[in-house]
């Protein structure tokens, strides 16, 4: 083991990490607005890694413009009818989403892995020794800067403060005339868009199959519950822990061990701080 | 004067009626494919009857039960392995196992609430499904073949002529769950759950020691899920960390409890009669094809169930019953 090797593992974790925030931010707002986990969040990215795919296979819609859409689909043709349901029933609706889409996806294109061949930006650089792939560069930069897109959207604009106000305290924003409904249906279409925007820059050097959220999604939920839920910006923190974890774990333990040593992490740190590193409770 | 589905003499005819039944369903059906059918109902139904003493009656969600499941088929099927013990001492082992195992899980995870206690038991389950696919003396990602044993017999818990066998045991199971259930429900500790489910803070402010009793829960429940483990092992012959550790099995162990009703006696084993022979059908049905439909049409119904009726089954029964009576 080598510092060369070390320092290879870091960047490559820190650039997975990014792409992991972006994922856990979309689960993190839907989280803060209205208090359900979206267990489909995986699915979502499935969804808008396969509509890359597609894109690139027929060249068509943008996935990140299609998965928003079909955020809002969901909120209202589902979620928007367990609101004030209790907490396991919206666990197993946003779980029965989650089966149908991956069954959805399985009967429409087949369980296959697919691969985008000869995309835009391939091959890798080189600096000081430490080799970076162009997609992986590519999308965790992308990654940062659809993040650093929705902390501008959320903490600068009316319509981000109304949503924030939303999350903080749901009857205080609907007295102070936010139409709350709206607000968590833009939630939703955020989160969808977030994951979208995630999915697409996946795609480029990820395998994609029906399955492929499965994975992603148990880290960003990880990845929620260790920067606090709700707390939009902390997952950007979270993420960037897990992937580096994630890398460091492979390379000093057992690469077979990665997720365990990522999970237990997890557990640690929720020990240590039952709300998360930056959580409120 | 309670309604007439209240008196105590309706309530035991209706049970004996149900178990007369039962007892003799493998003696009118002789194939083996409705036997199966049932005793995997018997199964999920004991399986989420004892998912529903911690999730129903103590509202600890845990998303990780497959943990406590595994430990049971993998106790037995190794201490049958490797030490030529017999099931029925592997299976008490097992549950033992399981009980030490969910001490020890509970332990740092009772401290967290709803979503962070539900997330950090996912968390442990997949650990432990990464290092069981590790763990090559235990057969590793490649999985374990219980030892054939012949002839047929009671003591070696394997029975490869008939199925029948089999039913009765995981009737015996289930009946263990049930009654098991129905004590704590009509006991002190049962009143405690409840009120630490209704509300935590406010029943340790009433001087109930709420981890302890949480632990108590975690205990029982592990152990049962383990005894169905064990059955598990014995009734398939296989098993590898892909069947007993995954964490849609322990979804599967929730949504039967959630459909037929949780917090209810008799809400798992209604969610299982329903869940179980409608998986078994859509697969049978539409799964040969590759399309994934059973999946699909599963998937939707779950939603549908979750937006409608929320409460499962068995509160749609009693909205019934308060509307009549």
């Amino acid at each position: 083991m080598t510092a060369e090797v070390l320092v290879q593992g870091l960047v490559s974790g820190l650039l997975m990490g990014f792409v992991y925030a972006l994922i856990a931010a979309g689960l993190s707002l839907i989280f803060g607005l209205m208090e359900i986990v979206n267990f489909a969040h995986g699915e979502f990215l499935m969804g808008a890694m396969f509509a890359t795919f597609w894109a690139w296979a027929l060249l068509k819609l943008d996935p990140l413009v299609s998965l928003a859409l079909f955020g809002l689909l969901v909120y209202h043709g589902l979620i928007r009818w367990i609101l004030g349901a209790p907490m396991l029933a919206q666990i197993f609706a946003t779980f029965g989403l989650a089966i149908f889409l991956r069954a959805a996806a399985q009967a429409l294109w087949g369980a296959d892995f697919r691969l985008v061949k000869g995309p835009l930006v391939d091959g890798r650089i080189s600096l000081a020794g430490i080799f970076i792939g162009l997609p992986q560069l590519v999308a965790s930069v992308g990654a940062l800067c659809a993040f650093g897109l929705l902390y501008w959207f959320i903490r600068k604009t009316e319509t981000g403060l109304a949503l924030q106000a939303t999350s903080q305290d749901r009857q205080a924003a609907m007295l102070m005339g936010i139409d709350t409904q709206r607000m968590f249906a833009l939630g939703w279409a955020i989160g969808a868009g977030c994951v979208g925007a995630a999915g697409a820059l996946l795609a480029m050097f990820f395998y994609i199959f029906p399955d492929v959220g499965a994975t992603f999604a148990l880290l960003a939920y990880v990845a929620v519950a260790l920067g606090g839920f709700g707390n939009v910006p902390a997952t950007l923190l979270a993420g960037v822990i897990v992937g580096i974890v994630e890398v460091l774990g492979g390379l000093l333990i057992a690469p077979a061990l990665k997720y365990a040593v990522v999970f237990s992490l997890y557990l640690v740190v929720v020990l240590w701080r039952p709300q998360g590193l930056l959580g409120r409770f | 004067m309670p309604p007439v589905a209240r008196w105590p003499v309706v309530r035991w005819t209706g049970a004996g009626t149900l178990l007369l039944l039962l007892l003799a369903f493998p003696l009118v059906f002789t194939q083996p494919h409705p036997r199966h059918v049932v005793i995997t109902i018997f199964l999920f139904a004991m399986l989420a009857q004892a998912w529903n003493l911690l999730a129903g009656y103590c509202g600890q969600i845990s998303l990780g039960h497959a943990v406590f499941f595994g430990a049971g088929a993998y106790t037995s099927t190794l201490l049958g392995k490797y030490f030529d013990l017999s099931p029925w001492i592997g299976m008490v082992v097992g549950a033992v196992v399981a009980v030490a195992v969910s001490q020890l899980i509970g332990y740092p995870v009772f401290r967290l609430r709803g979503h962070y206690f539900a997330i950090a038991t996912i968390a442990v389950g997949e650990i432990v499904n990464t290092l069981m696919i590790n763990w090559d003396w235990a057969g590793g990602a490649r999985g374990l073949f219980v030892p054939i044993k012949r002839p047929d017999s009671l003591a070696n818990l394997q029975f490869h002529q008939s199925k029948q066998n089999y039913y009765y045991i995981a009737l015996g199971l289930l009946l263990l769950a049930f009654w098991i259930t129905r004590k704590v429900e009509v006991s002190r500790m049962g009143y405690y759950l409840r009120a630490i489910r209704e509300d935590q803070d406010a029943a340790a402010s009433l001087g109930i020691p709420v981890a302890a009793y949480k632990q108590r829960a975690m205990a029982l429940s592990a152990a049962l899920t383990a005894l169905g483990g064990s059955f598990y092992a014995q009734y398939i012959l296989f098993i590898d960390p892909d069947s007993v550790f995954p964490t849609a099995l322990s979804i599967l162990i929730c949504l039967v409890a959630v459909l037929g009703g949780i917090g209810t006696l008799w809400g798992p084993l209604i969610g299982a009669a329903i869940l179980i022979p409608l998986g078994e059908w859509t697969r049978i049905y539409f799964g040969g094809t590759g399309k994934a439909i059973d999946l699909l049409i599963y998937g939707a119904l779950i939603m549908l169930v979750s937006v409608i009726q929320p409460g499962g089954i068995m509160a749609l029964a009693q909205r019934g019953r308060r509307r009549t009576g």
